[in-house]
């Protein structure tokens, strides 16, 4: 199952994809530059951003990539990267991203993900390729 | 007496010109988090407070003096000494929000006692947090790391404080909090909780961004170094937390609470995490009251039962939406 992430420069997000054996494509850093085209089924990983409530908690570049109908078409699912200690922010970005989108809330990883989540992901998402592939709209 | 080293030289700080880009995320966050413990309606726990036993009580302040001795040392000393090691100007401003933030954390536990303890109850506790052995050897380790002379071992030290050493003592608020009690009380740990990570994940990153420039040797020194000191602060974590839980038999309890937050301070230093999940299993109803979204079951993959809900409509923000 193809993902796509963004990861900001400290990397959590990088390296929790990284330990997966899925194929995975990164949503460019910076916003001025050109967005990602996915022309297939995948899930989208993301970490929460923002100062609080109201504050935008989706990535400015998450939120330009998934702007893109054509993208956006072909989002089945979200996994979302966070930290508990957020309390109520945990994970708000993916928990906005299943909402607005129509599609499932995934899992939940903590920083880096231990191994019993590398675990479940991996196995979750075989059993996603294997299934019948419904796209969000 | 130490001799104390002043910057020689001063740039002003622009922050047009800013050469990362976690600075200024990292102070929009903080200063966006900002808050005060007047804020919170501390005295709405008095009639709660009023419904512990004198053990509980006890137990509860010590829990208390011992937070506030964590953030006192990490206030005046830890933040601050990280500031001659910073490497961009805006660094140095975000450590300057996290030496001050830590004194509010360390006042707002005096809010607390002024609230709900006598005088002759408050300087008790305090007089027990100078003589535990544990919790004054937990202040020891630290120290003798900060004073010491490598600027990446410093930031090992402070983020096993901000990310691990406080949990003994967070654990309490949450376990009242999921039993209904002191839940003001709670709200303001919560708060310093969600200050913590911040501080945890800065300090850890920078270590990270510091490290890329080592030769292999001395990273390998370096994660030992981490490793050693994670297992001999762990050590002295679980007689502490012994000391102050066995009495009300909670101690294993929060010893779960301790090895879930090990491995979330090792991987803010970018490390895996140590503690295998049998000991992780963190009590549900205490990671409910640390994050009330928590306990709602996103297990998608494990197809049992109920096992997702689509998220429900969050209230629109301030991002750019096109649809």
């Amino acid at each position: 199952m193809l993902l796509v992430y963004y990861s900001s420069s400290s990397e959590y997000t990088h390296r929790f994809v990284g330990k997966l054996h899925h194929p995975a494509r990164r949503i460019p850093l910076l916003t001025k530059q050109e967005t990602l085209r996915i022309d297939e089924p995948f899930v989208l990983v993301t970490p929460t951003y923002g100062a609080g409530p109201n504050r935008g908690a989706v990535p400015k570049q998450v939120v330009k990539f998934l702007n893109q109908e054509e993208n956006r078409r072909h989002l089945i699912g979200v996994i979302g990267a966070g930290n508990t200690n957020f309390g109520q922010e945990y994970c708000r970005a993916a928990r906005k991203i299943a909402a607005k989108c129509n599609v499932p809330l995934m899992y939940r990883v903590e920083l880096l993900g231990t191994p019993e989540d590398v675990e479940a992901v991996n196995l979750g998402l075989d059993k996603l390729c294997a299934s019948s592939l419904k796209t969000a709209m | 007496m130490e001799n104390l080293t002043l910057a020689s030289h001063v740039d002003a700080i622009n922050w047009n010109r800013v050469v990362d880009p976690v600075d200024d995320d990292v102070w929009d966050r903080l200063t966006g988090n900002f808050w005060l413990p007047e804020k919170v309606p501390l005295s709405n726990d008095v009639p709660s407070w009023a419904t512990l036993t004198d053990e509980e009580k006890t137990l509860t302040m010590r829990v208390f003096t011992g937070l506030t001795l964590l953030d006192t040392i990490q206030g005046t000393v830890g933040a601050i000494s990280l500031i001659p090691d910073a490497v961009t100007p805006h660094e140095e401003a975000v450590m300057t929000n996290i030496a001050f933030m830590e004194s509010v954390h360390a006042k707002s536990y005096s809010s607390i006692f002024s609230t709900l303890c006598s005088t002759k109850e408050i300087d008790e506790a305090f007089r027990w947090s100078r003589e535990n052995t544990f919790l004054q050897s937990k202040a020891d380790i630290i120290l003798s790391y900060y004073r010491g002379d490598d600027p990446l071992k410093r930031k090992v030290a402070s983020t096993l404080l901000e990310s691990f050493l406080f949990y003994s003592g967070f654990y309490l608020p949450m376990y009242w909090s999921s039993h209904a009690k002191l839940t003001n009380t709670a709200d303001l740990i919560r708060l310093i909780i969600r200050d913590e990570a911040v501080h945890g994940y800065y300090i850890g990153y920078k270590y990270q961004k510091g490290l890329e420039s080592q030769s292999e040797e001395h990273k390998q020194e370096l994660k030992d170094y981490t490793m050693n000191l994670m297992f001999e602060l762990y050590e002295n974590e679980v007689s502490y937390t012994h000391e102050l839980y066995d009495s009300v038999g909670l101690a294993e309890d929060c010893k779960k609470f301790l090895h879930y937050n090990a491995n979330k301070a090792l991987m803010n230093l970018g490390y895996e995490a140590m503690f295998p999940k049998e000991v992780t299993d963190v009590n549900p109803a205490i990671l409910a009251a640390l994050s009330p979204n928590s306990d709602e079951n996103h297990d998608f993959f494990s197809g049992s039962g109920s096992s997702y809900v689509i998220g429900k409509a969050e209230n629109t923000e301030d991002e750019d939406w096109d649809f």
